[in-house]
């Protein structure tokens, strides 16, 4: 060895015995077995760290010069835009980065349902998951008023009134959430602080607890076979490698530049994406006066959206508003219990029967309508048609438990099938 | 709750104008015409300024951006005594008076073509002012009914009328009927305005001589204006997309170096 | 598979390559952050070169309201004949007579410490801990000097400057009061922030 290998050497052994920062390395690391046949939806994991690593930097950065009052955060976006040394930079770098964010873990979502991430022994990690997911939108829900902007201050207005909609407590509820009788600065403050401090910090735990269960368990990987099965002589998977260098050099490299390209090619020449990742009616400040013509939320809200919307009728006596809330807060928590809902005996899609693949397909084709009825003006036609696609969303979920147990499924291969 | 179901049933208007839903006109803006902007800058400081305030841009940033130099821009183009290169370019109307005279506000223009999704609106709005003695200042628009903004350009432009036209009628197959044995144009009159405009025409008509322009000159003047305010939207628009080409270059270059790293490592387990 | 040398070879090859392209797309995100941090244009408009009028300005009075340039007080004096006259008479009591240390710009750089003879510019902070000493004009005794020549005098710590603001020995303050870069604009303003160029 020389010299410098051996310095380093020495230096490592002395804080690997008061930190074990080797040990950690080589277990989640170097000596982490991830199965080898993992493919291109395999990276929108590590992508989800990466735009979390951007909006948690271009955040703070923004922090440094965003002005959290009602008369001050609209002003203070134009200064950022404007007076700020490359401050127009750091203001579309985050929003192109909440857009990329929910694009990239709707596609981790997704990778999850088709090949079965969430069943035993996973189950936590896909809990840890759906946490964050609903963490994220919050986080989404409170940054888009930061602006300050008439969309801000009108979605806002919509989304806690509503809370008005639970009876009996609701009106108390949403005047407690807002801190006043309307939307107003103090709102803002408060989301300001939650946006920025709290949420945040669940997020960077949430995360860590999601990255730790994994490790524990082990990845899964497109043919759903458990690789641990399956062990050589040293006592490794055969179907495994080494996550560094293999994964994180070898594949999530060159998928973090390739991301970059379209996430910078987006931010630079398309950032307002045509008024669906910065609403044209935020373009003007906050103005209780005056309600934009279409109050439509940032894209990635859309399906649900679409789905409050589409509760249209009163049932035993509460008002639609309310049923709509519920449908809308059990879309998300529904998939919570996804684990319990899949009785197949198959994780991944590849080897399930044409049930779970009619099903699933529709279920994603159900969504995207969802969330382009979202983004329109409900007419009496395209209500009936959200009505259908949210049923078609619950059914997913709620015959899972039928589908998965009476269909068909192909036998699954011993030994993991390359991509 | 009736909020609620009121706000999410408002009348649509995707792809169409505020409140009357006429086809925006074509304006192609070019932020590398800096003498457009210029004339922009001075139309609007001349007889924008007063009412409509641009107080999230600065003199200095105009001037910069637009390339002229700053004694001439103080000179020439600010009208604010206690202004200095450096300040805000904001007016002093007080929001009450203006309420008072003209039933509301005049907006900020900073962001107005961002707020409207691109120039085109602001380029049709200023060309489709006419006569309309029902209203307080006597002037009616075309996109932005009963606006309450008088037309502040009408001496340029000239007084435009609306009002029946004769246009030639539409056969049951959509086409325009004509005479078969002379072959002219059988005409009707029609006093609608949308239906003018969606068989093709302009239904309102120009006084001669009452404009100090020409219509084109006119829409010239207009053009640079709008130009000018689509630059003050988003000043650092041009420098964005110049620095996003390196960017993306970069990032390809970088994207080969990293493939065929990532291969090393790869081609061991495949 | 091929022979280990090569193989090496090319792999460190490429992790060096890789690392610098990598290191240079470090330093350009970089970029916007650290840029963000310089002044903006707020601070800039804020900060820029102001103008005072020095036409009706008595001799022996300092300009008032004090003007601020970059929040800073900035003293404006017309020095009488008289004073003019005694500015060089005691400079053995001074740390630095002839403003060796650049606390000026160039063309403040003489006996007067100003650009015109009469009109002095400094900036009304003590060279000490920055407290904004008094202007003491009148030559007479005083608490803090039983031999006080005029000058300014900084009450937080007992600092002594004399009429030019070069500062006296035996006190806290290390340094003549700082002169500001300005010029004029004409023989009755002068714009202090920016050098005139050749004055």
């Amino acid at each position: 060895m020389s010299a410098l290998q051996d310095s380093f050497k020495n230096v490592m052994d002395w804080v690997d015995a008061r930190l074990p920062v080797t040990e950690t390395y080589e277990k989640h690391m170097s000596k982490y077995y991830a199965p080898k046949n993992f493919n291109f939806w395999y990276l929108f994991g590590v992508l989800a760290t990466v735009v979390l690593v951007n909006q948690l930097l271009t955040g703070i950065w923004l922090t440094m010069s965003y002005v959290p009052t009602g008369d001050g955060a609209f002003a203070s976006i134009e200064y950022i835009m404007r007076d700020v040394e490359y401050g127009w930079m750091l203001r579309y770098m985050h929003s192109t980065g909440a857009s990329a964010f929910f694009f990239v873990v709707y596609l981790h979502m997704f990778r999850g349902l088709a090949y079965g991430s969430y069943q035993k022994p996973r189950e936590l990690i896909w809990i840890l998951g759906m946490l964050i997911y609903i963490a994220l939108m919050a986080e989404g829900f409170f940054g888009y008023l930061l602006p300050w902007g008439n969309m801000s201050y009108w979605a806002g207005q919509v989304i806690v009134s509503l809370a008005g909609a639970i009876p009996v407590v609701g009106d108390s509820l949403a005047t407690w959430v807002r801190g006043d009788f309307n939307i107003s600065g103090i709102t803002l403050n408060r989301f300001f602080a939650l946006h920025v401090v709290l949420i945040p910090l669940v997020l960077i735990v949430l995360v860590f607890l999601h990255i730790l269960a994994l490790h524990e368990v082990g990845s899964n990987n497109p043919d759903g076979i458990d690789i641990k099965k399956n062990l050589d002589a040293d006592g490794k998977p055969v179907d495994g490698v080494p996550f560094h260098p293999h994964y994180t050099i070898g594949h999530d490299v060159p998928g973090i530049v390739l991301f970059l390209f379209f996430f910078c090619a987006v931010m630079f020449f398309w950032p307002d994406g045509g008024g669906y990742f910065i609403e044209h009616p935020n373009y003007e400040p906050a103005n209780p006066l005056k309600t934009p013509e279409l109050i439509a939320p940032v894209w990635y809200y859309t399906p649900f959206y679409s789905m409050l919307r589409a509760a249209t009728f009163p049932l035993f006596g509460l008002d639609a508003k309310f049923w709509g809330l519920v449908v809308m807060a059990g879309a998300i928590a529904l998939p919570i219990v996804l684990p319990w809902l899949d009785r197949s005996p198959v994780r991944s899609i590849r080897y399930k029967g044409l049930g779970s693949k009619l099903f699933l397909a529709v279920f994603i084709v159900a969504f995207f309508i969802l969330g382009y009825l979202g983004t329109k003006h409900p007419t009496a036609e395209r209500t009936l048609v959200a009505q259908i696609c949210t049923a078609i969303y619950f059914g997913y979920f709620l015959l899972m438990p039928w589908y998965t147990k009476v269909e068909k499924t192909k036998p699954v291969p011993e030994r993991v099938t390359m991509p | 709750m009736r909020i609620l179901i009121a706000l999410l049933l408002i009348v649509p208007g995707i792809g169409f104008a505020a409140s009357s839903g006429i086809p925006l006109h074509d304006m192609e803006p070019d932020l590398d015409d800096k003498a457009s902007l210029q004339r922009g800058a001075q139309t609007y400081m001349n007889y924008c300024m007063g009412c409509h305030s641009l107080k999230y841009q600065r003199y200095q940033r105009t001037a910069d951006d637009l390339g002229i130099p700053h004694n001439l821009m103080m000179e020439y183009l600010v009208f604010d005594p206690e202004a200095s290169i450096g300040a805000l370019m904001d007016n002093t109307l007080s929001a009450d008076k203006a309420k008072q005279w003209f039933g509301a506000v005049p907006p900020d223009l900073t962001l107005y073509t961002a707020l409207r999704g691109g120039p085109e609106y602001f380029y049709t709005y200023m060309r489709t002012f006419y006569e309309d003695p029902t209203r307080p200042f006597g002037m009616n628009n075309l996109l932005y009914e009963n606006v309450g903004m008088p037309h502040v350009l009408l001496g340029l432009q000239g007084l435009q009328r609306k009002g029946c036209m004769r246009i030639p009628a539409l056969a049951a197959n959509g086409g325009e009927m004509r005479d078969p044995l002379t072959g002219e144009s059988i005409t009707e009159e029609v006093c609608d305005h949308q239906e003018i405009i969606s068989r093709g025409y302009n239904p309102l008509q120009l006084v001669e001589g009452t404009g100090e322009l020409t219509p084109e000159e006119y829409d010239e003047v207009i053009y640079d204006l709008a130009n000018f305010l689509y630059y003050t939207a988003d000043p650092s628009r041009q420098e964005r997309e110049r620095i996003g080409v390196f960017v993306l270059l970069f990032l390809a270059f970088f994207y080969v170096f990293t493939q065929l790293l990532g291969r090393e490592y790869t081609k061991e387990f495949h | 598979m091929s022979e280990n040398s090569v193989n090496t070879r090319r792999r460190n090859f490429l992790i060096g390559a890789t690392s610098v392209v990598g290191a240079a797309g470090v330093a350009g995100v970089a970029v916007p952050f650290i840029g963000s941090w310089n002044p903006s244009a707020k601070a800039l408009a804020a900060g820029a070169p102001i103008k005072v009028d020095v036409s009706k300005l008595a001799p022996g009075d300092i300009l008032g309201p004090i003007p601020a340039w970059r929040d800073k007080p900035i003293f404006v004096v017309k020095r009488s004949d008289a004073q003019l006259g005694d500015l060089n008479s005691k400079n053995g009591r001074l740390a630095d007579p002839d403003s060796t240390r650049p606390q000026q710009p160039e063309y403040a750089q003489n006996d007067t410490r100003s650009i015109k003879p009469d009109v002095l510019v400094l900036v009304g902070l003590c060279t000490h801990l920055g407290c904004s000493p008094q202007f003491k004009p009148v030559v007479q005794p005083e608490q803090f000097d039983q031999e006080w020549m005029g000058g300014f005098f900084c009450a937080c710590h007992g600092s002594k400057f004399d009429l030019a603001g070069r500062v006296y020995s035996g006190v806290p303050a290390p340094a003549n009061l700082e002169v500001p870069p300005h010029y004029y604009e004409s023989d009755a303003v002068i714009v202090i922030g920016e050098d005139g160029g050749v004055a």
